[in-house]
């Protein structure tokens, strides 16, 4: 059942580099990671290539495969015809630093812009209450394993660079939306959506959402309510009022409409 | 930091860095020492192997163990306490055991502070699972990805603190003052050495204090659910700086990992699907775990199909299934049925929740796995049953710490996790490793902390330790021709599989020991590929020196004790034995030698207070 895989892997650094041919022997139920491994073990002890748990749940192998945004642990050798090469290039949207390993410092840049949760007092026993339907959306959200693929796809910085500095990208959006919908959370984040994280100039493709391996709706359920509820806020007066008059430029109208239970 | 930075040449000398506390290890225990000692006021750097929010704590799923009494008023900490020590057939340090259980529930809630959104019950409090041993619904849990939201929460907490990172950072060696501290002859910790994946560099840290927060040791296994940073680099390291192991003979495998396809052999499959309902299954479609009842177990453990059918909806008045007896109980059943020939076609036994519970159900509780078996195997998991076997999962076993400290026995290094031991005796229930991280993550960063500011005169490292350092980390370059590092590793899985696995036997374990001396001799020969730059031969042959000290450590313990109890099997003294249960092994790694020491050493003894927890039903 095990035959020769023919693979063209790309080697290289920030210099430049090229793709490698090579035949790796895989078996039967094998995942690209697998053919990735046993190329490092017997052909190319230093073929550099990031994972952890092969199993699509901590997001660090991701690559192109055949040009697609993937995990290479999730995806399956049999979802090839035998005969046809399989070319696997690092995440294009980020910097290379060797071979399938890239730089994904930007994201790590942008997560540090957010303002963290911060929630209403705790209920008098010490204790808070929370609606398992009101929690949902916001464990959706947090699904998110953090490949950084949807991240890799947008085309707003796939192929331009200079959009970086002003964009977060559909990952922090999500984490954006995820903020906004806690039920306990205090903040209102919508205003730093738009201004610092960008939303504004996501166009609604949806390519993010179609990447996402952990098949999160990031455009329909994170990305354009988040959009709604910016636009709502630019032009609600009461909003506007209450900042002016009270200077509370950092909280919204949010804990007075979904106060302690 | 990120750890992304190739403006830094390899060649232009060594970075050097200054911090109070220095934590190895992002996972749960890692971030949560770190938070807390920068909330002792302490400048706190992280280091991790791989990216921030990746680290084996991800990977966890069931839950958090912690006696909130959300669904079980009669919960409270003195039950889980017990729960725990018998869990570890009393061969836990009771300290240890008591702080978990008192301390845990408050550890979650923190964790819902800082934006964790747990599983919620009927009236809003955070929802509790059943898990094998715990003796009522415990485990707070996010679906079967508790371990994804534990690790975000506590990254983005870290985050937000501003704390350092270096990620993709692998430390190598610790550093101690030998002018400095009181008793023991090496002084107190000073710093470590490491590089940096990316670039090769080697960077200098100058600490009074380091926490271990290293995890486990799963990868010197060949079917294991543990992954290539589990290398037992912090048992390694802290033997290097003269402190001691205890319970390392302890290898907990889970019983249920996926046996088919090769690929992803080994892979776990979370104990929530037993928790939930699941049920075990021979070939001859027996429910074969009421043949498995231990003595220990019997007055609380179901004897019929209708008492522990009884049991999922009325628990006051059933015992619990004996699918839910402790991970070593079941692990060695499933070995048993598998030895005589009742097995699935691939080597595994079946677990049933398909015709059990329904598909939605199914899909709502356990999304992970029903992915998992989906994308990996073909199977759909609420149609047909699972195949599973035993996995290589998690050490009992760890440096030996003060309990309420988490200092070892050199002064100024800290452990805190899967690295420390203690806590978990011969056997840790499911869900008590997240919640240990918790609770022991925070008294660790926050002794270190104090034990930092309270330092007046900072150890220092000297040029000729760090010398050493770099030359022993590069000696891998030197050697020419010499062997793969790839197939001693694959060697070393196969003889602590084969030698070392569920079952043990003294001549077996005798092998392995003259196995791993022959493995450590083709190890410094060993030779790589290539240059510095985010090189994986090379890191893996420095990895293997800590897989190999740590091996023998196990198969060293193993031989040692000569009765059977929690992790540890013998086939030839297959009962438990009180002489052997008032006791630990400790190991340590004698400055002038490079095989390891071990001793015998009292457990400390449990109070009259707490003893009498253990009399009652
Ligand atoms: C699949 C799976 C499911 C599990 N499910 C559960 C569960 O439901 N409930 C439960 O309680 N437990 C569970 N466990 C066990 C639990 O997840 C682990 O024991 C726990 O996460 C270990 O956490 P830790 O903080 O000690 O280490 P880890 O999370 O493993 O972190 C170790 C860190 O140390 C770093 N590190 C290691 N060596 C070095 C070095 N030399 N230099 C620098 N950094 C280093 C690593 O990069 C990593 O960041 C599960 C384990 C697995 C594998
Ligand atoms: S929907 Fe928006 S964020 Fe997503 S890929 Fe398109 S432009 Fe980018
Ligand atoms: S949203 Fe999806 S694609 Fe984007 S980082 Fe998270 S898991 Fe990956
Ligand atoms: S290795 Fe974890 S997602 Fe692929």
């Amino acid at each position: 059942m095990g035959y020769n895989l023919k693979m063209r892997v790309w080697r290289g650094d920030a210099s430049g580099g090229e793709l490698g041919d090579y035949n790796v022997a895989v078996e039967e139920g094998e995942v690209v990671l697998d053919a990735i491994h046993r190329l490092q073990a017997t052909q190319a002890g230093d073929l550099a290539v990031r994972w952890n748990c092969k199993a699509g749940k901590c997001g660090s192998c991701s690559a192109e495969i055949n040009g697609r945004p993937r995990l290479m642990c999730m995806t399956r050798l049999s979802d090839f015809d035998e005969s046809e090469t399989i070319t696997v290039t690092p995440m294009r949207a980020f910097p290379v630093i060797r071979d399938l390993v890239t730089d994904v410092s930007y994201n790590y840049e942008k997560a540090k812009q957010l303002p963290a949760a911060r929630l209403t007092p705790r209920d008098p026993d010490g204790k808070r209450r929370m609606k398992q339907e009101d929690v949902e959306r916001g464990q959706e959200f947090r699904k998110c394993i953090e490949c950084f693929l949807c991240q890799n796809t947008c085309h707003v910085v796939r192929d331009h660079e200079d959009n970086k500095q002003a964009f977060a990208g559909p990952r922090f959006f999500l984490r954006y939306a995820e903020l906004d919908m806690h039920p306990l959370d205090t903040h209102d984040r919508r205003a730093l959506a738009q201004e610092a994280a960008g939303i504004g100039m996501c166009n609604i493709t949806k390519c993010c959402t179609e990447v996402c391996p952990e098949g999160i709706k990031i455009t329909d359920n994170a990305i354009i309510p988040m959009k709604e509820r910016v636009v709502d806020r630019k032009y609600d007066p009461v909003v506007w009022l209450g900042e002016k008059i009270f200077k509370r430029s950092d909280r919204g109208t949010r804990s007075e409409e979904h106060g302690p239970a | 930091m990120t750890g992304n930075r190739t403006d830094a040449g390899v060649d232009t000398g060594i970075e050097r860095h200054e911090y109070d506390v220095v934590v190895i290890g992002a996972g749960g225990a890692g971030l949560r020492a770190a938070i807390a000692a920068h909330d002792a006021g302490a400048r706190v750097a992280i280091v991790c192997k791989s990216l921030l929010g990746k680290a084996h704590t991800v990977m966890a799923e069931g839950g958090i163990a912690a006696a909130m009494g959300n669904l079980y008023a009669d919960d409270n900490w003195r039950v889980h306490f017990r729960d725990t020590m018998r869990g570890g057939k009393m061969l836990n340090n009771w300290r240890m055991a008591q702080l978990h259980a008192q301390e845990a529930p408050e550890r979650v809630l923190e964790l819902e502070e800082w934006g964790a959104l747990f599983d919620r019950t009927a009236d809003g409090l955070i929802s509790q699972r059943d898990f094998g041993g715990h003796r009522y619904a415990r485990l707070a849990h996010v679906g079967d990805r508790t371990g994804l939201e534990m690790i975000r929460t506590l990254q983005q907490r870290a985050v937000d603190l501003d704390i350092d990172v270096f990620m993709e950072f692998t430390v190598t060696e610790l550093f101690r003052d030998p002018s400095t501290g009181s008793g023991g002859t090496g002084g107190r910790i000073s710093g470590a050495f490491g590089y940096w994946r990316e670039t090769g560099r080697f960077v200098v840290f100058e600490s009074p204090t380091v926490v271990l927060a290293t995890g486990g040791i799963g990868k010197s296994y060949q079917v294991t659910s543990n992954s290539w940073e589990y290398t037992g680099d912090g048992h390694a390291l802290a033997m290097r700086a003269g402190a001691s192991l205890i319970n390392m003979e302890f290898v907990q495998f889970h019983p249920t990992g996926m046996v088919w396809p090769p690929s992803v052999k080994g892979l776990l499959v979370t104990e929530s699907v037993r928790g939930d309902g699941g049920v075990l299954k021979n070939a001859e479609g027996e429910r074969f775990m009421f043949d498995y009842i231990p003595e220990f177990f019997k007055k609380e453990t179901a004897d019929t199909i209708e008492e522990a059918e009884g049991w999922y909806t009325d628990k006051k008045n059933h015992r619990r299934p004996p699918e839910l007896l402790p991970r070593d109980e079941v692990a060695r059943a499933i070995n048993s049925e598998i030895k005589a020939g009742r097995g699935s076609p691939h080597g595994g036994v079946y677990l049933d929740i398909a015709s059990r519970r329904s598909p939605d159900f199914i899909r709502r509780r356990l999304p992970s796995m029903y992915h998992q078996f989906k994308e990996l195997a073909d199977v759909d998991i609420t149609q047909e049953p699972m195949e599973v076997g035993p996995t290589c999962h998690y050490v009992m076993g760890g440096v030996e710490v003060d309990a309420d400290t988490e200092q070892s026995i050199v002064e100024g290094l800290y452990a805190a996790g899967e690295v420390a031991g203690g806590m978990h005796g011969s056997n840790r229930l499911g869900g008590n490793s997240l919640s240990d991280l918790l609770v022991f993550g925070r008294r660790a960063g926050h002794n270190a902390a104090y034990h930092s500011m309270r330092t007046k005169q900072r150890p220092t490292v000297s040029a000729e330790q760090v010398k050493a350092a770099s030359a022993a980390a590069l000696h891998p370059f030197e050697v020419e021709g010499g062997e793969n590092p790839y197939t001693i590793q694959t060697d070393l899985q196969d003889v602590m599989q084969r030698l070392v696995g569920i079952i043990r036997t003294e001549a077996e374990l005798r092998d392995s020991l003259a196995e791993i001396e022959r493995l450590k001799e083709r190890a410094k020969r060993l030779s790589v590929e290539g240059h510095r730059q985010y090189n994986p031969g090379w890191h893996l042959a420095l990895d293997l020196a800590n897989m190999l000290v740590v091996s023998e450590c196990i198969a060293k313990a193993a031989l040692e004790r000569q009765e059977s109890r929690g992790g540890h099997t013998r086939d030839d003294y297959p009962t438990p034995d009180d002489g052997w249960g008032a006791l630990n092994l400790v190991l340590t790694l004698p400055s002038d030698s490079d095989s390891v020491d071990l001793k015998h050493q009292p457990l400390p003894v449990m109070p009259d207070d707490l003893k009498t927890l253990f009399e009652e039903s």
